[in-house]
């Protein structure tokens, strides 16, 4: 049953062979025997599920039944939800328990999904690797001395060890597939302004998007049935006829040109996942696919280009977080200016801290036009690149990430090198791109390999179709981390 | 030397929205602290703007009065800082492309009239409202004005005075309000003005270095402080000194301006486009919709009212200081076409001061305009005197006899006896009466003229029409 998909999960309910109440109580357990090591959630609330559990069993006796009713779904401590702690990964929000629902968690709670509780993610979602949590890192399930990515680990995590059916996360460079990537699960960022970023606490705005993180493509699909839709309270969200992800699942994938970006492929790939990416574009030509090559010139510029942005956005957003409303506020201070100083210097952690500090000196009187300017015009060069290579293929593949999961520790002390677990990642959402990630094999160390495949906007439907269509001929999807069902 | 006073305003002018500019929560005035912020006002995590398109709409009505240059797109920035009533950390503001551009206003400073151009007016919210006091040494945060739509309207350094100052500030007061944009209020800050003062010796090009002085609640202390800040500079430069750029605090008690913070220590707004809001595109079909919702401005009807109704440029000036007093006459004249500057004279004189005297709106005047000119209509076709005509007007105030002049006249019989043959008649009975006077007036004392009259007007209990009574007894004397 931990195994099973959201389809099979909703039929056993509808069949009334297992009640949300006794699902989201299996869950629960699991959670509570694995969550100890693994680290992939920060607030377990049993009563507050259980309650919606209770509730989502009285909509399925009284045929009000929709797809998820009564499927326990963890929520990415990012989103805030009425009631529940909502950290953001951050001691700054240590002890913020919110008033109200984001519209993410709005949207689940009116299917009748239960929230199972908030995942574990990097500190105000800046981390490739779920280290810079307040409340730890979270483990790789595939093995405990790897790092899950981020900054959705805790949901990452939590899906592949089998926690959840499924989890949201959000993806401001990559922070969806990069750790559905590192733990062997799906994961999908929507084209910008599909998801509301209302209730989502702002990493950096024009970036981030929220998203579903699950097993397979088609439960990617429910669950983006009920996330994506139009919401006046965030001005950047997308008025669109509302469509069924589901709906082309199941087709044959017909003509599908696949674009492979020389760039992604020249250098920088290590071995295990590049041959890993090789077998996936095998099995896509056996399925009749052509591919293409396109160039993506200017792709190599998105890290400069989004660690100018994404701060700069950052230091504003978080400007916030001061201690005089809600949140931490330092216990011992002398005046206004120190109580600030203070509150923030203990309230943040060292990424967030460096980050801000980019982003204040990228914005700063002199340097404005020299950095963030200039990167808004190249944000627009990168944007066009992938312009140009659609009219040649209909997705861009590559890999997720260049590596598979690095150790804990390992990067935690080299920014630099840890900004480049999104090299392949980040460019979507400078162009505001739907992306995802399927599991495709295994690298180094038995660690999983994802594979990335980048959709021209609002491409969601085909993306899920052609990731359903692998996964009906392949198995990495079903493949769980061994050992995780014995009793402990 | 002699020296040059320059002078620009910066002034935040409320919009009159229901709602807040990027929240619902109500804009009402003098609500319990912090009953009137959402979780948008306050800032909570994850919460985002959305425009509230009434306040687009009366930056739109004020660029279109001034004739400016509508922007579209115009773009939403964020002003950076750190202070306790600043829930977000940044003000939602306008910084490189504002919505109104350019435009200019008509001022006079007595008989000189002239144009004042503006640079920009830009929409943002208003901060909440630190209280330093009651709280046991503690600073409270009343969040409730947070968000608070304004329009900041900014002058070029056009103005030469703190007379030209406040003609100018009193001009864009009566323009927001006419325009039905802002209420005006300075008590309650809804109407607040800043002024960047310099001065250059007269007739030179290059201005000097300004000072910003803020805090300026009232007409009367926005001329003081520029009067006080200009003499303080002109004092510095002819000691020798040189002015530092800072921002000044005017202090009325002291009528003084003084250091607020020098520009080392200004702050670094780190402006940049509000990534939660799009560029503002404003279609024109909206801005035809607006200008056609426009009513005729302040200029305008002073114009109509000199061509059209032969008034003074002062007379106009006056009625046309606000909206309603301008409504209230055109709507009194409307009934007494010929009789504009008898309407133009009683509303300046006799009902704006019984208006100040008791403290109320001419919105709110017990005399309507209809009522006013049957008044004025009595007096114009000689029924009652001038004199009587202020009983009546107070008997109409009171609301006595159904507020109508000619029940009123009838009632308090107060109708001039203006029938020549009745006066005649009179007069006739005067003179037989005083025989001795009447040798004297024709002897040339000119005194016993006004004896004579005043005996006619005290056989009438002063209803004889002064004028005819002062005719027929002169002809009657000469005969």
């Amino acid at each position: 049953m931990l195994n099973a998909s959201l389809k099979q999960l909703a039929t056993q309910l509808l069949e009334k062979k297992i009640s949300s109440v006794e699902l989201t109580e299996a869950f629960l357990k699991h959670i509570k025997s694995l969550n100890p090591e693994l680290n992939a959630f920060i607030t377990i609330n049993e009563e507050m599920s259980l309650a919606q559990a209770q509730v989502a069993d009285k909509m399925i006796a009284s045929g009000q039944a929709h797809p998820l009713t009564g499927i326990p779904v963890a929520q990415k401590d990012i989103f805030c939800a009425t009631g529940w702690l909502t950290t953001c990964g951050s001691k700054m929000l240590s002890n913020f328990v919110s008033p109200y629902d984001a519209m993410v968690i709005e949207r689940f709670n009116q299917v009748g999904a239960v929230n199972i509780g908030k995942t574990n993610m990097d500190e105000f979602a800046m981390g490739s690797s779920n280290e810079t949590s307040y409340y730890g890192p979270v483990k790789n399930p595939w093995d405990t001395l790897a790092v899950p990515g981020g900054s959705s680990g805790g949901s990452a995590c939590a899906v592949a060890a089998r926690m959840v059916p499924a989890a949201t996360g959000t993806d401001t460079g990559g922070s969806i597939r990069q750790p559905a990537a590192l733990c062997g699960i799906s994961g999908i960022k929507p084209t910008y302004g599909l998801v509301s970023r209302y209730g989502m606490i702002a990493f950096a705005s024009s970036l981030d998007q929220g998203g579903p993180m699950a097993k397979s493509a088609e439960d990617l699909a429910l669950l983006l049935n009920v996330m994506v839709g139009f919401d006046g309270r965030d001005s950047t969200s997308l008025q669109r006829e509302s469509e069924d992800y589901t709906r082309d699942l199941e087709k044959p994938l017909g003509q599908l040109r696949i674009g492979l970006p020389k760039e992604y492929f020249a250098k920088g790939m290590s071995n295990d996942v590049a041959s890993a990416v090789e077998a996936a574009i095998a099995e896509y030509r056996k399925l009749g696919a052509t591919m293409v090559e396109v160039s993506l010139p200017n792709t190599m510029l998105s890290i400069p280009v989004y660690y100018v942005l994404a701060p700069a956005e950052a230091s504003s957003n978080l400007s916030r977080f001061d201690g005089v409303r809600y949140g931490y506020r330092a216990s011992r201070y002398t005046d206004l200016e120190d109580m600030y100083k203070k509150t923030r210097a203990e309230g943040f952690g060292a990424e967030v801290k460096r980050r801000i500090l980019i982003g204040t000196y990228v914005l700063s009187h002199g340097y404005y036009d020299a950095y963030y300017l200039q990167a808004q015009k190249l944000r627009r060069l990168i944007a066009r690149d992938f312009t140009e290579a659609f009219k040649q293929c209909d997705v861009i593949m590559g890999p997720t990430s260049p590596a598979v999961a690095f150790n804990l520790g390992e990067r935690s002390n080299d920014p630099l090198q840890m900004y480049l677990s999104d090299i392949y990642t980040i460019a979507a959402n400078l162009a505001g791109l739907p992306a995802m990630s399927i599991p495709v094999g295994f690298g180094g160390k038995n660690r999983p390999v994802g594979l990335h495949i980048v959709g021209n906007y609002f491409k969601e439907a085909r993306m899920l179709n052609i990731a359903h269509q692998y996964q009906q001929v392949t198995d990495w999807h079903l493949r769980a981390p061994a050992g995780l069902f014995e009793a402990k | 030397m002699q020296w040059e006073i320059v002078i620009g305003l910066e002034i935040h002018a409320q919009l009159s929205t229901q709602s807040k500019i990027f929240s619902g929560a109500s804009t009402a005035y003098g609500a319990q602290p912090n009953t009137q912020a959402c979780g948008v006002d306050i800032a909570l995590p994850g919460v985002l703007p959305v425009l509230n398109y009434g306040a687009v709409e009366r930056a739109i009505k004020f660029g279109l009065a001034i004739g400016a240059k509508i922007n579209s797109p115009s773009v939403f920035a964020r002003k950076n800082y750190f202070y306790p009533d600043l829930p977000k950390g940044y003000q939602i503001s306008q910084f490189e492309l504002p919505v109104v551009q350019g435009g200019s206003i008509k001022i006079q400073v007595g008989n000189i009239e002239k144009a004042v151009r503006l640079t920009r007016a830009h929409l943002e919210e208003d901060a909440g409202k630190s209280l330093h006091e009651d709280f046991h040494g503690m600073s409270g945060i009343d969040l409730n004005r947070a968000g608070t739509p304004l329009l900041e309207i900014v002058s070029e350094p056009d103005l030469r005075s703190s007379a030209e100052a406040a003609a100018y500030a009193k001009a864009l007061h009566t323009l927001v309000r006419w325009i039905g944009i802002c209420d005006g209020n300075m008590q309650e800050g809804s109407f607040r003005c800043d002024a960047n003062v310099s001065v250059r010796p007269r007739g030179t090009e290059k201005l000097g270095t300004r000072c910003e002085i803020k805090n300026l609640n009232s007409f009367r202390f926005l001329e003081k402080a520029i009067d006080f800040e200009a003499r303080r500079q002109i004092e510095i430069l002819e000691d020798g000194g040189s002015i530092r750029q800072e921002t000044r605090l005017y202090d009325a008690n002291r009528d003084e301006t003084r250091t607020m913070r020098s520009k080392e220590e200004a702050h670094d707004y780190r402006y940049f486009p509000d990534p939660d809001l799009l560029p503002l595109s404003i279609p024109k079909e909206w801005i035809e919709q607006v200008k056609a919702m426009l009513p005729e401005l302040p200029e305008a009807r002073r114009n109509r009212y000199i061509e059209d109704y032969g008034l003074s440029s002062y007379d106009a000036s006056v009625l046309t200081a606000t909206r309603e007093t301008a409504d209230y006459f055109e709507n009194t004249v409307k009934q007494l076409p010929a009789q504009a500057k008898l309407c133009a004279n009683w509303i300046m004189g006799e009902v704006s001061g019984r208006l100040n005297k008791e403290n109320i709106e001419i919105s709110q005047c017990p005399v309507s305009p209809v009522q006013l000119a049957g008044l004025l209509a009595r007096i114009s076709d000689d029924t009652i005197s001038g004199k009587s005509a202020k009983d009546v007007f107070d008997s109409m105030w009171q609301n006595e006899y159904g507020g109508s002049a000619d029940a009123i006249i009838a009632a308090k019989g107060l109708k001039q006896i203006s029938d020549d043959n009745e006066i005649e008649k009179l007069i006739d009975e005067v003179l037989a009466a005083n025989p001795q006077q009447v040798a004297d007036y024709r002897s040339g004392k000119e005194k016993a003229f006004n004896s004579l009259v005043g005996q006619v007007m005290k056989a009438t209990k002063g209803k004889a029409n002064p004028a005819q009574v002062n005719t027929i007894l002169k002809k009657k004397l000469l005969e």
